[in-house]
Formats: structure tokens, C-alpha cells, sequence
């Protein structure tokens, strides 16, 4: 596989430090914050009430188009944060310390936890019109993208080539034109790497924020996860099943018109010299690059483009790097005690809220609830591990087959899971399960795929030498899955498993919890005490959950997935 | 080049030093009181070895780096960041792999804010001055090493710069091409075709510097410093097999082999460096060190050997015998003196022996000769669990040297240790430790 992966979650520091405790302790008390201030406008809102869902088919083409145009929204506004705060944490080393720590805990919240404050929010900005519903939908899709790829592209822009940077500097281009002929090429395939990598958890996100509903209030915006909701309560299982065509077809066309032509358009970026093995320009890419009036437009975009990228835009003039850096001391001390102060606000801002509606008991609650959860997560993955592991070296291992399924993998991994929710609740009720533990399948049922396609793409890239020693040596059996294919693709497991760890934790807070038509089924755990605590508009429990749950996502990331990531690297490469 | 009768100084280099600054201890120092002047119409060489700063001073002249004493003039005025005029070629290259060959020789023009049509004409006259007409639409990767170096070369040229400064341009490339290459540069150049006044490379390969330039200033290490300045009085095209050209590589290579690294002084009554498990060395394959001693040893050397034919015979380059000499005579197994290596007892003793002997006579070498090595097996030694972290060793030698010289000091003494079985290391806990006794 020549598209590698590079988890922007991964490749960071290991160990927590005091930046990061600051860095939770802020976006927490934001959060508080923020919940404060939604809950008492929690009520004046019954605006969308008044546009009913419709279950027939036919529309389902409109709402589909209403879904995507939410994503695209979300997507560019994903890009302004990413060429802001990014780049601007990536220049200003004392931003750095400070941004670098609130994106890594901003990325392990489970923002969906948060769906009923956003909403909240963002209808406070613009009462009485659908556009807060909106915005809070895009918002919600926003966060699933965002984070992964302003570090994405952080990353690229700490990592570009010395030669390169010298050479551009040498060659006197100014900042500005640094900025768009060096490094935001260099940036791209990781940028289009990870965007399409977030497109999965963005199609969970608008399924999922497109009916909210707080306390005593419900809104429904037109789309496809409404009209699933709808279908839930109507309890019209063919209505679900048209939901999941129309978003295959979405979905198809996604990958096929955008994501398709722009990875293979950015691989012209990557920066290694040797001309590797090409993947076939795909079909949408062959025809605009053939037909000439298609040429001539995005010749002309692209002419543009570079006209502004090589405006002499410069905020400092050249000057020589010094070997000895020596920032100043007192704007270090006055940034530091504006942190402080920060600091100091947000846990004053915690402890008052706290202390009016919570104890510790809730607290242990909470904890325990995400214990469960936590064992929910490590059960799965141990399972989904388990079944996927051995098809994908399977798969992996015989070329024909993985061109064949690969494509399917990638498209299931980015298939909303929350869509097929309601054939398993169905079962679920049907037979009269137990909801604790039948309704954990759901939270792998989506990230599952990431470990099978990440596990495919490691056994096709096992070396053929070292494939070939093995059957010299007779090696087979357990042997053989001991010391060869499984630390062959032990990197690429830990990469997929990674990201499927994550979204199951996300996943939790809608999988916990389900429901057909009057029918509610809950199971103990994290998610499930979030969902309950958003629908009694209960915010400082909500708060709670969404802090409990980011502790545990935080504290699994580091303690587990990072070292054996870091691990992963160091063994199983030779240099 | 008659017309230099008017030499006018375009690059004024004064009193420069430069040192990474450790908190612990002492600077690390780089470049040492260097100071060299650069006229019209020369083509001047710096020759040294790698690691001897001379990158360095490429960089601090072309105002990528700020020095951390003394300055640098260029026409007259002091050097502050990259200034118009100098152009750079880089040894890797540095092409922007995203842009073609045109867009990356324009890309010194667009910054200045050059019109397109002014930049394709003088893109087009560059690409074809360097012979690389027709290859105007293909992306870097498509090009070999060759046909990639001469778009480093046009893409400087292009800006019509007074200095051209080259960094290693030939060592990346294969030795058939990088000939062509030189030749054909050196051809342009006397015929006066390179709108340039005046090169500085840096280079580690003597014939290059030969073949090449006006003026060599040869470097020593240890700290960067120019040792020796010599004037190559032969008129352009230069004939590599020509008597006086092979006796002006053979007294440089004398040149380069006759004083050892300062860090470790030849006579003993001299003041020794702080401590003496603190030098730094150079991770050696085992099997080159043994490779070269076995060579020395056997006819037509028997024990003794002229570097220069050696490294011929070898087809290694100066910068990759040199140090395995001096690696064999830090360890005793050899002696360096005008350009030649001649083998000691215990050199020849390690010949003589067979697979397990050798590492006993290694042993003793490396423990009377290496202190860091002795040192970290008496710890170990002393330890009741017979282990101790690497990290305490590294911290000690970063005091001294650079992390990176660190890095390759701690590569070597694992290397050799464990060639010689005195220690083992295990990576993943970055430690050494002694196997248990009865094992």
C-alpha cells in the first residue's frame, strides 16, 4: 500500500506533562463555562417542531443533499482552523506550548457528549432561526475533523526537509511565498491523508447531530439522520433501509468525485525521489486532466493560485537562523502568567459549578460507569482483534483479494455505523436481549473496519524476502504467526487499532443507548450515563460524563497506545 | 581568467567562530578563528574531513546561519541573512519535488519578483547553458542523480549570482557522472560561459579539489580551523594522471594524515584533555577494521602501506579510510605517519588470530585504550545486578561533544563491546548489562 497512514495522535509526545494538565483544566472549565450559559436559555426553543420528516422515499435525495452540504460546510471550515491555528502553532513557539496540549485533549473529548450545548449555543447566536441548529450540526461534524487535521498538518510543517528550507531560504522567497511553495505542499498528502480519514467520523457526526434533543425540547433538521430518526420512532424498518442506500450512494460519490482525484492529485507532493510504484490516475482525475476545456478551467484556478502564492508577502526580513536561540525572558514570564491566570479562572470556574449540584459521589459514579465502558471498548477490541487479525493477513497476503475488498473495507470503515443501528435494536428487542451486553457490539461495529483495512495493507506490504525465508525454513504454524506475520504487521495493526479504540470510545455515547419506536434500552456504562443525563437536560452531569470520559480516553492513549506505537516503530524497522 | 588584473573582494570572512552552547559545561566549539578572503574570478575549495565545520562555514557565508563570533562581509557590507548575489547548490540536491524543472530553476526569480515572461526567457537560457534542453516539463523524480544536480546548478545560475557556493554538489552522485559533471562545469567556466565571478566549494575528495579549484584551504577538526591554504598553480583542463598532479594529491593526503585529532595528543607529556573517557569516536564496522589490518598485513603491503595507493586499490574515499586508520590507531593496532598506516604487534597479532582469539586481543585493546569502554565494564563490574543505564554515559559525553557526537560515541563503544564481548546492551531498556557467570 503505497497510502501508509500516519496517526496525527500517535506520532506526538508520550508522557503527559504540566502543559497538558493545564491545557485540560481550561478546555474544562470552558466547558462548564459554556454549559452555564446554554442552560438558561435552554427553553424559548420549538422552531424546528413545525417541519416534519417525510418517510417516503422520495425524499431522501433532498435530504441526502442537505447532509453533504453540512459536511462540506464543516469541511471548509476544518480548513480555516487548520491553516490558522495550526500554522500558527507551528510558528510562534510560545503559542506552540500552549495550542499543542489543547488540541491533544481536545481531540481525545468526546464532543458528542456536548451535542446539547453546542445546539444550545449556537441557537443563541441566531434565535428563532434554523440556522443555530445548523451551524451546531456543522460544528458537531466540524470537531470529528478538525483536530486530526490541524495536527496533520502541524506535524508536516515542524518535519519539512532542512535541504529544502534552506534552499528556499537561500533562494530569498519571503515568507508568504515559502509558506505556499514549500510548505503547504509538503503538507498535503498528509492533509488529504487525514482529511479523508476524518470523513468517517464526520458522516457518524452529522447522522448523529441532525436530531438532538435536550430536556424537553427536539429538533430534526432535514437530512438523512433525521429521517432515520423519524424512521426509529415511526418504527419503519424499510425507511431505515432506504437511509442506508442513499447514504451509500453519498458516500460513493464522495470518495469517488472528491477524495479519489485528490489523493492521487497530492502524491505528486510527497517528497521522496524515487518514482515508486503510481496507483492509476482514477477516472475522474483521467477525465478532467483529458478534456480540454476542463484542463483550461482548473488551469486557470490553478494559475491564480500560484499568482498568490508568489506575492513577495514577507512579516520579517530575511535574517540568519542563530545557533543560539535566546528568546525573551520577560515576554516568557508575562505568557506564562497570563496562562496561569487562565488556569487559576477555569478551576475556580469548576470548583464553582461543582460544588453547587455535584459531590463526590457523583464523581464515583462516574468513574465506575466509565470502568464499564472502558472494559466494553477493551472487549471489543479484543474480539474485532481477534476476528480481523487472521482474514486480514489472509486477505492481505493474496494480492488479487486485497484489491478486490480493500476498496469495500474502506468504504464500510466510512460508512456511518449509527445507520445500522436499528436492525441490531430490532434483534436486540425482538429476542429479548440483554442490553448490557448485546448493545456493545454497536460500538465497534463502525471502527472495527480501520483495524481490518489497516491489517490487509500490513500483509500486502510484507516483504516477499522475508515471506520467502520463512517457507525455506519450513517455518509454519503457530511459529510462523509468532515471528513473522505478526510482527510484520504489528505497526500497521497498532495504527489501525488506534483509531478504531478511539471512535468506539465516541461511539459509546450513542451505542449505549437505543431505542425503537417506545422501546428504551440502555446498558451501565459512560456513554449511556451521558446520553440519559443530555436527555434530562441535566448539564453539570453531562459535563461530568464528558471530563470522565476524556480522563479515560487520555489516560488509554498514553498509557497503552502510544508507547506501543512508539514501540512499533523502533522494532519492527531496520536503520 | 586574464582579466583578473583587477581582483576586487567579494567575500570577506573575519575571525569566525562557532559553538553550540551546553549549560552543563564548556561550548562545543565548531569553527575556530577562521578567516578567508574570496576575489573575482576564483574557484576555491574547502577540503576537509566530515565533521571539520566546513558545512558550516558554506552556511554562515551563505547567511543561512549567524556565527557565534566574528563576522562576514560581503561586497563591504556585513552578512545578516542570505544577501542578493550568492547563490547556493546543494548536496542533496533540495529540489522541490512538486515542481518541474522549469518551475524549480524560475524559483530564485519569482522571488525577486521577476515578470514571467522575462523569467521563462532566462529559465530557458540557464536550462540550456547546463544542458538540460528538453527536460523543461519533467518532475524532479523522473531525472537521474545527474540530470537532478544540473537543475540544482541551473536553478543557481539562473539568478545570474556574482558567487556561486556548492556544497558537496558531487558526493551524492555516482563517480562516472560526477566526472562528467566537474568536467563539464570546469569547461564552462573557463571558457567564460557561467555568468559568475567567483566559487567557493566545499568538497572531502582531494583529486576534486585539485581538479577544480584555484586555491584549496584544507581543514583540521576538532576544532573547525583552516590548517593549510594551497594555490593548484595548473592551467584548466587539468590532466588527473599528470606527474605533478598526483604528487600535489599525494602531499595533501600527507597533509590530511599527519597530525592525529587534538582530542588525542601524541606525545604523553602533553596537557590531556579534561577526561580521557570523554573523546569522541566513530561508530567502525569490525569487519572494515579487520578488512584493512588483514590488507595491510598481507603482500604486496606486508605491514606497511601508502594510504593513497591503499585507498585507490580499495576504491575507498579519503573520508572513508581515513578514519578507519585513525580508529585502528586509537586502538593501537596501527601507527599513522606522513600518509602511511603501518601495522603494530598488536595488529599483526589480530591478523594472526582466529575468530575467538581476535576478540580477546580486541578486548585488550579496547580496555587499555578505550576509557569509556573500560569504564562502563568496571560499573557494570561493580553493579550487584551487573546493569546500568546507558543514559548516564551519554549525559557525561554530551558535557563534552555534541548529542549527536555523543550518539556516535556511545555506537562505537556498543560496537566494539560487543564484538569483543566485554558488555552487552539491550536497546529497548537502554541499558548495559553483564551476562550472568556460567553462561
Amino acid at each position: 500500500m503505497a497510502t501508509t497512514s500516519f496517526p496525527a495522535l500517535a506520532t506526538h509526545r508520550r508522557l503527559p506533562n504540566l502543559f497538558d494538565l493545564a491545557a485540560m483544566l481550561v478546555i474544562a472549565g470552558g466547558l462548564f463555562a459554556l454549559a452555564h450559559g446554554a442552560k438558561a436559555t435552554l427553553a424559548p426553543l420549538s422552531v424546528l417542531d413545525a417541519t416534519p420528516i417525510h418517510l417516503e422515499p422520495s425524499y431522501l435525495p433532498g435530504y441526502a443533499l442537505r447532509t453533504t452540504l453540512r459536511m462540506f460546510a464543516a469541511l471548509a471550515a476544518s480548513l480555516l482552523f487548520t491553516f490558522t491555528y495550526a500554522v500558527a502553532a507551528a510558528k510562534s513557539r510560545r503559542a506552540e506550548l500552549v495550542m499543542i496540549p489543547v488540541l491533544d485533549i481536545l481531540q481525545s473529548v468526546p464532543i458528542l457528549g456536548f451535542l446539547s450545548f453546542t445546539v444550545v449555543f449556537f441557537m443563541n447566536l441566531f434565535p428563532g432561526q434554523v440556522m443555530g441548529a445548523e451551524l451546531a450540526a456543522v460544528f458537531a461534524i466540524f470537531t470529528s475533523q478538525a483536530w486530526n487535521m490541524a495536527f496533520s498538518m502541524y506535524q508536516s510543517l515542524k518535519t519539512v526537509p532542512g535541504d529544502l528550507h534552506e534552499a528556499a531560504v537561500s533562494f530569498r522567497l519571503s515568507g508568504w511565498q515559502k509558506f505556499w511553495r514549500l510548505e503547504v505542499p509538503f503538507a498535503m498528502p498528509g492533509l488529504v491523508w487525514n482529511t479523508m480519514m476524518s470523513m468517517s467520523g464526520g458522516w457518524f457526526f452529522v447522522v448523529a447531530s441532525e436530531a438532538v434533543s435536550v430536556g424537553d425540547t427536539s429538533w430534526k433538521l432535514p437530512g438523512i439522520g433525521s429521517y432515520v430518526a423519524a424512521a426509529l420512532e415511526a418504527r419503519d424498518i424499510t425507511a431505515v433501509f432506504y437511509a442506508i442506500l442513499a447514504m451509500a450512494v453519498v458516500i460513493l460519490l464522495y470518495d469517488q468525485v472528491l477524495f479519489r482525484p485528490l489523493t492521487a492529485w497530492s502524491a505528486k507532493f510527497r517528497v521522496e525521489l524515487t518514482p515508486g510504484e503510481e496507483a492509476e490516475d482514477p477516472w475522474l482525475l483521467r477525465v478532467m486532466r483529458r478534456t480540454s476545456f476542463l484542463r483550461i478551467a482548473t488551469g486557470a484556478v490553478s494559475d491564480v493560485v500560484e499568482q498568490i502564492g508568489g506575492w513577495r508577502l514577507s512579516l520579517r526580513p530575511h535574517r540568519a537562523a542563530t545557533a543560539e536561540h535566546k528568546p525573551s525572558r520577560v515576554v516568557d514570564a508575562i505568557f506564562i502568567a497570563l496562562m496561569a491566570v487562565a488556569v487559576a479562572a477555569a478551576v475556580w470556574k469548576i470548583v464553582d459549578f461543582v460544588s453547587e449540584t455535584l459531590n463526590w459521589g457523583d464523581l464515583g459514579t462516574a468513574a465506575l460507569l466509565g470502568f464499564y465502558t472502558l472494559i466494553r471498548v477493551v472487549v471489543m477490541m479484543a474480539l474485532a482483534t481477534a476476528i480481523w487479525v487472521p482474514i486480514g493477513v489472509w486477505l492481505g497476503l493474496r494480492p488479487v483479494w486485497s484489491r478486490r475488498v480493500q476498496p469495500l473495507v474502506q468504504f464500510m470503515a466510512a460508512f456511518p455505523a449509527n445507520l445500522f443501528f436499528p436492525p441490531f435494536v430490532l434483534v436486540i428487542v425482538y429476542f429479548n436481549l440483554v442490553p448490557d451486553i448485546w448493545l456493545t457490539p454497536l460500538m465497534v461495529l463502525g471502527t472495527q473496519w480501520y483495524i481490518l483495512f489497516n491489517v490487509i495493507a500490513g500483509a500486502s506490504a510484507f516483504p516477499g524476502d522475508l515471506q520467502e525465508a520463512a517457507k525455506n525454513f519450513r517455518i509454519g504454524g503457530f511459529l510462523w504467526w509468532r515471528r513473522v506475520i505478526l510482527p510484520g504487521v504489528f505497526p500497521y495493526y497498532i495504527t489501525g487499532a488506534i483509531t478504531a479504540s478511539g471512535g468506539s470510545w465516541n461511539a459509546a455515547i450513542v451505542a449505549e443507548v437505543a431505542s425503537w419506536g417506545n422501546t428504551k434500552l440502555s446498558a451501565h456504562g459512560l456513554g449511556a450515563y451521558i446520553a440519559q443525563a443530555t436527555d434530562a437536560g441535566d448539564t453539570a452531569r453531562i459535563v461530568l460524563g464528558v471530563v470522565v470520559m476524556s480522563v479515560y480516553v487520555i489516560c488509554f492513549n498514553r498509557l497503552l497506545w502510544r508507547p506501543l506505537y512508539a514501540y512499533a516503530m523502533r522494532r519492527t524497522t531496520i536503520s | 581568467m586574464d582579466a583578473v588584473s583587477t581582483a576586487e573582494t567579494l567575500i570577506e570572512v573575519k575571525a569566525i567562530r562557532q559553538a553550540y552552547h551546553k549549560d552543563s559545561s564548556a561550548d562545543v566549539v565548531v569553527l575556530e578563528d577562521v578567516n578567508l578572503t574570496l576575489s573575482n574570478g576564483e574557484i576555491v575549495g574547502l577540503l576537509g574531513r566530515s565533521g571539520s565545520g566546513k558545512s558550516t562555514l558554506l552556511r554562515i557565508i551563505a547567511g543561512l546561519l549567524t556565527p557565534t563570533g566574528g563576522e562576514v562581509t560581503w561586497r563591504g557590507k556585513k552578512v545578516l541573512g542570505p544577501p542578493e548575489g550568492i547563490a547556493m547548490v546543494f548536496q542533496s540536491f533540495a529540489l522541490f519535488p512538486w515542481l518541474t524543472v522549469q518551475e524549480n530553476v524560475e524559483l530564485g526569480l519569482e522571488a525577486r519578483g521577476v515578470a514571467r515572461a522575462e523569467r521563462d526567457r532566462r529559465a530557458e537560457e540557464a536550462i540550456d547553458l547546463i544542458g538540460l534542453g528538453g527536460y523543461e516539463h519533467a518532475y524532479p523524480k523522473e531525472l537521474s542523480g545527474g540530470m537532478r544536480q544540473r537543475v540544482g546548478l541551473a536553478r543557481a545560475l539562473v539568478v545570474h549570482p556574482d558567487l556561486l557556493l556548492m556544497d558537496e554538489p558531487f558526493s551524492a552522485l555516482d563517480v562516472l557522472t560526477a566526472e562528467t559533471l566537474r568536467t563539464d562545469l570546469i569547461d564552462l567556466w573557463a571558457e567564460g560561459k557561467l555568468p559568475l565571478k567567483s566559487v567557493l566549494m566545499v568538497t572531502h575528495n582531494i583529486e576534486e579539489a585539485v581538479l577544480m579549484c584555484d586555491r584549496v584551504l584544507v581543514f583540521s577538526s576538532n576544532p573547525g580551523r583552516i590548517a593549510t591554504e594551497l594555490k593548484v598553480p595548473f592551467p584548466h583542463p587539468r590532466n588527473r594522471l599528470a606527474p605533478d598532479f598526483r604528487q600535489m594529491v599525494d602531499d595533501i593526503y600527507a597533509l590530511m594524515t599527519r597530525r592525529p585529532t587534538p582530542a588525542r595528543p601524541p606525545a604523553p607529556g602533553t596537557v590531556v584533555a579534561p577526561a580521557a573517557h570523554t573523546m569522541v569516536l566513530h561508530p567502525m564496522s569490525i569487519n572494515l577494521l579487520a578488512g584493512l589490518m588483514e590488507t595491510v598485513a598481507a603482500p604486496p603491503y606486508d605491514g606497511r602501506a601508502d594510504l593513497p595507493p591503499l585507498a585507490g586499490a580499495l576504491q575507498l574515499e579519503i573520508d572513508e579510510i581515513l578514519p578507519l586508520a585513525e580508529a585502528l590507531a586509537m586502538l593501537q593496532f596501527a601507527e599513522l605517519e606522513e600518509g602511511d598506516i603501518k601495522l603494530t604487534e598488536a595488529g599483526r597479532a589480530f591478523v594472526n588470530a582466529g575468530t575467538d582469539e581476535r576478540k580477546l586481543v580486541f578486548a585488550v585493546a579496547l580496555r587499555t585504550h578505550v576509557p569509556l569502554a573500560a569504564m562502563i565494564r568496571q560499573v557494570l563490574d561493580e553493579r550487584w545486578n551487573h546493569r546500568a543505564s546507558a543514559v548516564r554515559f551519554r549525559d557525561e559525553l554530551e558535557d563534552h561533544m555534541s548529542p549527536d557526537y555523543a550518539d556516535d560515541t556511545l555506537h562505537a563503544v556498543i560496537g566494539w563491546g560487543r564484538y569483543a564481548e566485554l558488555y552487552h546492551y539491550d536497546e529497548d531498556a537502554d541499558q548495559f548489562f553483564l551476562e550472568e557467570e556460567g553462561t
